[in-house]
């Protein structure tokens, strides 16, 4: 006795949102059924395994079915085939896009191509998600990246529209799309301490005040690519560190006002031509694609890790940048202000993120 | 009479890329009716064209708009090979052709290909102007409703109810025509399509002509099949019941058909409109001199003896003096010989009255299965008919007189079947075929009735219940139980007593019915779905000896159904069994047989008494105890059924009262000294001659077995209920939460070597493990019943059994059930209580009836009584003794007829088939003698609903322009360009609101809401095939996409008309062939229902306070 066929087809369509957990975990059918037996549904209903199979693999048969219209879910939305109550389609939806930060974590500013899904395996090998479950996230991030790269207008606001997505999610793809696209280096050893929503935060400041679309919101790739003619001008803040004057103007406006209000000050005092040296020279070199690549690399080596070993805290970091940004303001022969506020104000806000254990 | 067609393409989307080069599809779509065929351009390079093309006019007869579809084809086009075909749509136009129904179709509609399924939706619009207005529909069949509700539209009443009308059509099957050897399966299946549709078209006009020419104006309980016969043809046949329907007009009575959930609020308008009507039936009627309550025949009935009571001649006669029929009751009396029986010139005359109603009809029959208080007055039982036949192929496609004789045969039968049960009609109609190579047994069933005369002629079905109440005093809540026949001329052995409700008449001790439960039958506790399932086995054969070995095996499935039905239904204490649908399918080594209907426990009925066990080898003490342990799980079981469906029947209190219930056999002795007529009395005799009666010996392993299945039936989990029937007694406060589906489960046997045994248990589990399936699939609709759960089963190929199920889940809230059955109590007048409807009246006045009974018959009531002690120190085994001598008496009965009929076909009509029959018994239903109408003009309600409901749409339409201007504005301050985002942002805004959601439902309602328009019959057959078997999921995964596409365009058809649900939606053919070897499959569908728009009850409110508003649309509607 072998059943041959078993469907359920309900008018609205039936879809129980720990199922469809199970299978956008990438579970097995058999798995799933496991699972959910260990979950105790079984007790609420007087079922037994088959009728749970049955289930199963009746859901399962419809998500599939369901799974072309969410890779472009604005189809979901008028298509006939399903009928499905609009918060149901949200729901789907979210969760369809919903992807693991430890999954992301490994990807992120690699380039979305076929020879990096070929290392998926290892990938999921590494973050414990089944790799059915990497290809997902994985295939959305490339879609996602497909569609937005032809289209104008603010890339939060495009995705959001174009896959029907919150507004946290849409961000986070935003970040994503846009960390893939500048290809940052974020795997290397130094960087490993930092989390996905760090690295989304400080994608977030990028585009809003280093893109093109910072400045004009109507260009081409407005938002996934840094404006160009901004990283030119940053060369001219060269003049902090190479003029001697400068440096030492700065250095002793920034310790009159540091003095006294931290523990720390004598390091900072010490640092400071280092420390601003780094920063200078990070701006001065994002010209190089190379060197925008190495951005949060050189954030770490060059400010990070020296303030961390002489045990600054975030507050002494917080009040050593204000001060230093805010001191150049006050530089006679300094004419870069706009220049220098649009630079500093993504660092400091990108390094108060990324300075934590 | 022509007509112009007018059709225009709007737009495409979602089109499949037809171009692997460009990706691209460059699209176009020819549109084609009768032989014309317009196309528009090209659009190039799209999958969201937009073709907006001009008003393509076609200029045809009406006799083909109601036979042909509209068929529209999308193409992509190709410079340099033939164009590709993407999918097509027929759009059915019949709902434009009546007037009442939907005025223009326009929507999306899945673009249908029968290789690739759905691909892509098309935007159409669509209209149809008739010449001549006023000579609108005169000439041809267009403008007759079609309904495949069984019951009288919500909204409507039937002025007239005309009867049966059915027809057939038949044609070569184009699978199977020498062309299909050379073209391709989609040519092949786009030709089945099409044909099947114009077939369906022709049958409904036919059907059409037939009612115009009976004066009817509709078809209700419309019934439409598909005979694939394989080589010998395509049958399409239809049944239905001819009405004349009227929309209720203000002022009217409305509502009179009542479902559970409106019930009550209709309850308390009720008395003036009746008082109203009073004069005019009372006028005859001197001794009437009470107030004017329903029950008006009270004073009367209290100085003549019931059951003899004089008063009832007497105002039927007043009744209906103004037909000629005055006169009848005095020749009824004389001629009918039965004087000095019980109730006998009540009933002769009944029985003439309506006879000449209906005895110039060929087929008395009525395919609806709910009915207006007072139409029903008795009922027989259900009858049936079967007969196997050998196919052969159609020669003569124009006169399908072999089909049409087959089934004449076949209804000939039902009637005189319900004739012999005392009844002149039959109610709950349905036929079917089951089709196995070239072997076809065909199936009528129905319940045999006795109608009220009145509702032939003058047809006032709703008003006219006022004077029902002259005819059959019967409190409405038992008198359908009360039996039809002479009790002295019982067509079978069958225990009667006295109706437990009003201990009045006699009452069957079951009842089964194919009907639905009237809506104001009391019943106690809550009822259930009843399954017998049943596979025998046979030998492969051809030919004759095929049919013949057939036809041996079906007086015994009939048998065996019958016996687990009626042990299924004293396992769960209930008495009654409505619904009934028996299922006998043919396969080429089995026969399956399902039979199910819902087990209620009627509070009229005597209760059913348990189930005792009896081992043949007595002494044995192993046995004995084998014996007494199943004996206590079957109590057990009973007992715990009866604590499950509530059932607490008032037992205490009716033998403190010391009612008259009387053993038949007495009470027939008893008569035997009143009357002449002891012929019958001494053949009855002869079938209570045993005592020793038992109901089931354990003497072999079947048995054993057979007790096993009994009890393998699992009871559904708390908080589900089911039942086959529209609604479930006990429950009435449903939600608007409603989950229809279909399920589909097709078993393979692997095992060649299986016995009947072993058989029955697969198919027995392969039914329980798909409830179980539901219950769990539905568990967060807790608490919710499954209400028309309709079991299809078939066995597609050997070693096959495939099972369809289509039903609906409906949610209801919980609490408030309690509450009423706290209230209700264990008292039988109490009992009353759960239809709130009758409390003011009807309790009442049964109280009354009871009282006066035993005031008027001193006689009768002690000798009553007395042999009701008698009864009551007797075991219970009598009531089994009687059902089994009953069927043995129903097998000389089958077996005689069986015989005959045979000799009949054989050597009269030639046809190398043998028929069989079968009778059941059941009894009688009585309809409700209030019109428990809340005086509401509904009818303006309708027109007002309707323009409410455009003006909201219009409303609706105005806020989407209103947001895209903010949008285009928004748009301006961070310009997106293309319209792209812009729709993105208002589907978004909408929530999806594109696409209307469309409800569907097997029942004939939707709770809490009411229909406000029925737009039309929903009649679509479908067909898909794949060549990629395994890639699209293998069969499973085919049937999946295959019943979603379905759904989904019958949502679509909906839509476009303009509605929002589906009623009386039913899947009436799933067929699957499947070869996984090939990588290939084929399926069948075919569903229908009727498109209705219709709008939440609490809507309702704001449109009461606009009464004048609606009264001046009502006016402009009418002008």
């Amino acid at each position: 006795m072998a059943v041959e066929l078993d469907v359920f087809v309900g008018n609205t369509t039936i879809m129980d949102e720990e199922v469809y957990q199970l299978w956008l975990d990438g579970y097995t059918v058999n798995d799933a059924v496991k699972v959910r037996m260990a979950g105790g549904v079984l007790d609420e209903c007087e079922a037994n395994q088959d009728v749970l199979l049955s289930d199963t693999m009746d859901q399962y048969r419809t998500f599939q079915m369901c799974e072309r219209l969410l890779q472009s879910p604005a189809k979901l939305a008028n298509q006939l085939l399903f009928q499905i109550p609009p918060h149901r389609q949200t729901m789907l939806i979210e969760r369809y896009y919903a992807f693991d930060d430890a999954f992301v974590r490994e990807v992120l500013g690699k380039k979305l191509s076929k020879g990096t899904k070929k290392d998926l395996d290892d990938i999921g090998a590494k973050t414990g998600v089944t790799l059915k479950s990497c290809r997902r996230q994985f295939d959305n991030f490339k879609r996602v990246f497909k569609v937005v790269e032809e289209l104008k207008g603010p890339l939060v606001e495009n995705i959001r529209q174009h896959f029907l997505l919150s507004d946290k999610l849409a961000r986070d793809y935003a970040a994503i799309v846009f960390f893939a696209n500048n290809r940052f280096e974020t795997g290397k050893k130094k960087l490993q301490y930092l989390t996905f929503q760090d690295f989304a935060f400080c994608a977030g400041q990028l585009i809003n005040n280093w893109t093109v679309g910072a400045v004009d919101n109507m260009a081409e790739d407005m938002d996934v690519d840094l404006d160009k003619e901004f990283l030119q001008e940053l060369k001219e803040l060269k003049v902090l560190i190479t003029d001697k004057d400068l440096l030492d103007q700065h250095k002793s406006l920034v310790c009159t006002a540091l003095r006294g209000k931290t523990k720390a000050f004598t390091e900072m005092e010490a640092n400071f031509k280092n420390l601003s040296r780094g920063l200078v020279n990070i701006a001065t070199k994002l010209t190089n694609t190379k060197d925008v690549r190495d951005f949060f690399i050189d954030l770490v080596e060059k400010f990070i890790e020296p303030c961390r070993s002489d045990r600054w805290t975030s507050a002494d970091v917080k009040l050593y940048l204000t001060h230093y940004t805010n001191s150049a303001h006050i530089l006679d022969s300094f004419k870069h202000q706009a220049v220098w506020d649009r630079y500093m104000g993504v660092i400091k806000s990108c390094i108060f993120k990324m300075y934590h254990d | 009479m022509p007509g112009k067609l007018k059709a225009k393409i709007v737009a495409g989307r979602h089109l499949p890329v037809m171009d692997r080069a460009s990706d691209l599809t460059d699209a176009f779509v020819e549109v084609k009716f009768g032989n014309t065929t317009f196309k528009t351009d090209v659009f190039p390079k799209s999958l969201n064209p937009q073709w907006n093309s001009e008003w393509f006019k076609f200029e045809v007869d009406d006799e083909d708009l109601q036979d042909e579809p509209l068929q529209i084809t999308v193409l992509d086009h190709d410079t340099y090979s033939a164009n590709d075909a993407i999918g097509k749509v027929y759009i059915d136009i019949d709902p434009l052709l009546c007037a009442e129904a939907a005025s223009v179709i326009s929507g999306w509609f899945p673009i249908y290909d029968t290789i690739h399924g759905i691909r892509g939706e098309i935007n159409v619009l669509v209209k149809v102007e008739l010449f001549n207005d006023l000579n609108r529909f005169r000439q041809s069949s267009c403008g007759v409703k079609f309904l495949c509700t069984t019951s009288i539209p919500r909204g409507y009443r039937a002025a007239m109810v005309h009867g049966f009308v059915e027809e057939l059509v038949v044609n070569e099957d184009p699978e199977y025509q020498w062309i299909d050897r050379i073209r391709t399966p989609r040519a092949s299946n786009e030709a089945r399509q099409r044909l099947i549709s114009l077939m369906s078209g022709e049958l409904q006009r036919k059907i059409g002509l037939k009612v115009l020419e009976m004066g009817g104006n509709a078809v209700v309980g419309y019934l439409q099949c598909f005979d694939l016969e394989g080589e010998s043809g395509l049958v399409v046949r239809a049944i239905g019941t001819a009405c004349t329907l009227e929309k209720h007009s203000s002022g009217s009575l409305v509502n009179t058909h009542t479902h559970p959930n409106t019930a009550p609020a209709s309850n308390a308008c009720n008395s003036p409109s009746k008082d109203g009507k009073e004069p005019v039936f009372g006028e005859d009627l001197p001794s009437s001199s009470g107030p004017p309550t329903p029950f008006r025949i009270l004073p009367t009935s209290s100085f003549s003896p019931p059951p003899f009571s004089p008063s009832k001649p007497c105002s039927r006669q007043s009744s209906s003096s103004d037909t000629d029929l005055s006169l009848t009751p005095k020749t009824g009396m004389g001629s009918g010989g039965s004087a000095g029986k019980e109730a006998g010139p009540l009933k002769t005359l009944l029985r003439q009255q309506t006879q000449t109603a209906l005895e110039q009809r060929e087929f008395p029959f009525f395919t609806l299965t709910s009915f207006p208080p007072g139409f029903l007055v008795h009922v027989g039982g259900v009858v049936s008919a079967r007969s196997v036949k050998l196919l052969d192929r159609i020669h003569n496609p124009d006169e399908p007189e072999t089909r049409d004789a087959w089934w004449e045969e076949i209804r000939q039968e039902i009637k005189s079947h319900a004739k012999a049960l005392g009844c002149h009609a039959v109610v709950g109609y349905s036929e079917n075929t089951s089709i196995c190579e070239e072997v076809c047994i065909l199936s009528a069933s129905g319940t045999a009735t006795i109608l009220n005369p009145r509702y032939m002629r003058e047809g006032c079905l709703d008003i006219g219940s006022t004077d029902h109440r002259f005819d059959d005093p019967s409190p409405p809540s038992c008198g359908f139980c009360h039996i039809p026949y002479d009790e002295l001329n019982m067509p079978f052995p069958a225990q009667l007593t006295y109706c437990y409700n009003c201990r009045r008449q006699k009452v069957p001790d079951v009842l089964f019915t194919t009907i639905d439960l009237p809506a104001e039958a009391a019943v106690t506790g809550k009822g259930c779905l009843i399954q017998a399932r049943l596979c025998r086995l046979k030998k492969k054969a051809q030919g004759e000896v095929n049919a013949t070995a057939i036809s041996n095996l079906l007086p015994f499935m009939e048998y065996e159904l019958h016996t687990q039905l009626m042990n299924k239904l004293k396992l769960r204490s209930m008495n009654a069994l409505f619904g009934l649908h028996i299922q006998i399918s043919v396969g080429e080594n089995m026969l399956l047989g399902l039979a199910s209907a819902t087990g209620v426990y009627l509070t009229a009925l005597p209760a059913p008494g348990g189930i005792q066990i009896a081992g043949k080898t007595s002494g044995d003490l192993n046995n004995e105890q084998h014996i007494q342990s199943i004996q206590k799980r079957i109590n057990d079981t009973i007992a715990k059924n009866k604590e499950l469906h509530q059932i607490n029947p008032p037992e205490l209190t009716e033998e403190g009262v010391g009612s008259p219930i009387p053993e038949p056999r007495h009470r027939s002795r008893l008569f035997r000294s009143h009357s002449e007529s002891s012929d019958e009395v001494s053949e009855l005799d002869l079938s209570h001659g045993k005592k020793d009666a038992f109901v089931l010996e354990i003497d072999d392993t079947d048995a054993v077995e057979d007790i096993h299945s009994l009890l393998i039936d699992a009871s559904p989990p708390t908080g589900f209920y089911t039942c086959n029937t529209e609604t479930m007694p006990g429950i009435y406060n449903w939600t608007t939460a409603v989950q229809m589906f279909t399920s589909v489960r097709v078993l393979r046997l692997s095992n060649a070597n299986l016995s009947n045994q072993s058989l029955n248990k697969i198919f027995t589990d392969l039914c329980e493990n798909l409830l179980k399936s539901f219950y769990f699939k539905l568990r967060s609709n807790i608490p919710c019943c499954l209400c028309h759960l309709n079991f299809t089963v078939a066995v597609p190929e050997e070693e096959l059994i495939q099972v369809s199920v289509t039903a609906v889940a409906m949610t209801f809230d919980q609490d408030q059930t309690q509450e009423r059955f706290i209230t209700k109590g264990g008292n039988e007048t109490e009992e009353q209580l759960q239809f709130p409807l009758e409390l003011c009246a009807d309790s009442s006045s049964t109280n009354t009836q009871t009282s006066s009974k035993f005031s008027g018959v001193p006689e009768n009531t002690i000798v009553s009584s007395r042999v009701f002690l008698n009864r009551s120190q007797k075991p219970h085994s009598v009531l089994f003794f009687s059902v089994c001598l009953f069927f043995c008496v129903l097998y000389v009965f089958c077996s005689l007829l069986l015989f005959l009929l045979l000799l009949l076909c054989i050597f009269g009509c030639g046809l190398r088939a043998c028929v069989f029959y079968f009778i059941f018994c059941a009894r009688v239903l009585c309809a409700r003698v209030f019109s428990p109408a809340a005086s509401v003009d509904y009818g303006s309600f309708a027109d007002r609903c309707s323009t409410w409901l455009e003006l909201l749409r219009l409303k609706a339409h105005t806020i989407r322009r209103g947001s895209v201007k903010t949008i285009s504005s928004l748009e301006n301050c961070s310009p997106l360009t293309e319209g792209r985002p812009r729709s993105l942002r208002s589907s978004r805004s909408f929530g999806g609101s594109s696409v209307t959601m469309v409800k569907m439902t097997p029942l004939s309602f939707l709770p809490g809401t009411r229909i406000i328009k029925y737009l039309g019959i929903i009649n679509m057959f479908f067909i898909r095939e794949t060549t990629s078997l395994r890639e699209e999921g293998g069969v499973s995964g085919f049937l999946h996409s295959f019943i979603a596409e379905v759904f989904a365009m019958v949502r679509a058809h909906v839509a476009a008309l303009g509605g929002n649900a589906v009623v009386s939606y039913s899947m009436k053919d799933c067929v699957l062939m499947e070869n996984p070897n090939k990588n290939q499959a084929q399926c069948l569908i075919n569903v229908s229902g009727d498109a209705v728009i219709c709008v939440r009850e609490t809507d309702q409110e704001p449109m009461t306070s606009m009464t004048n508003i609606g009264q001046s649309c009502t006016a402009d509607g009418a002008t």
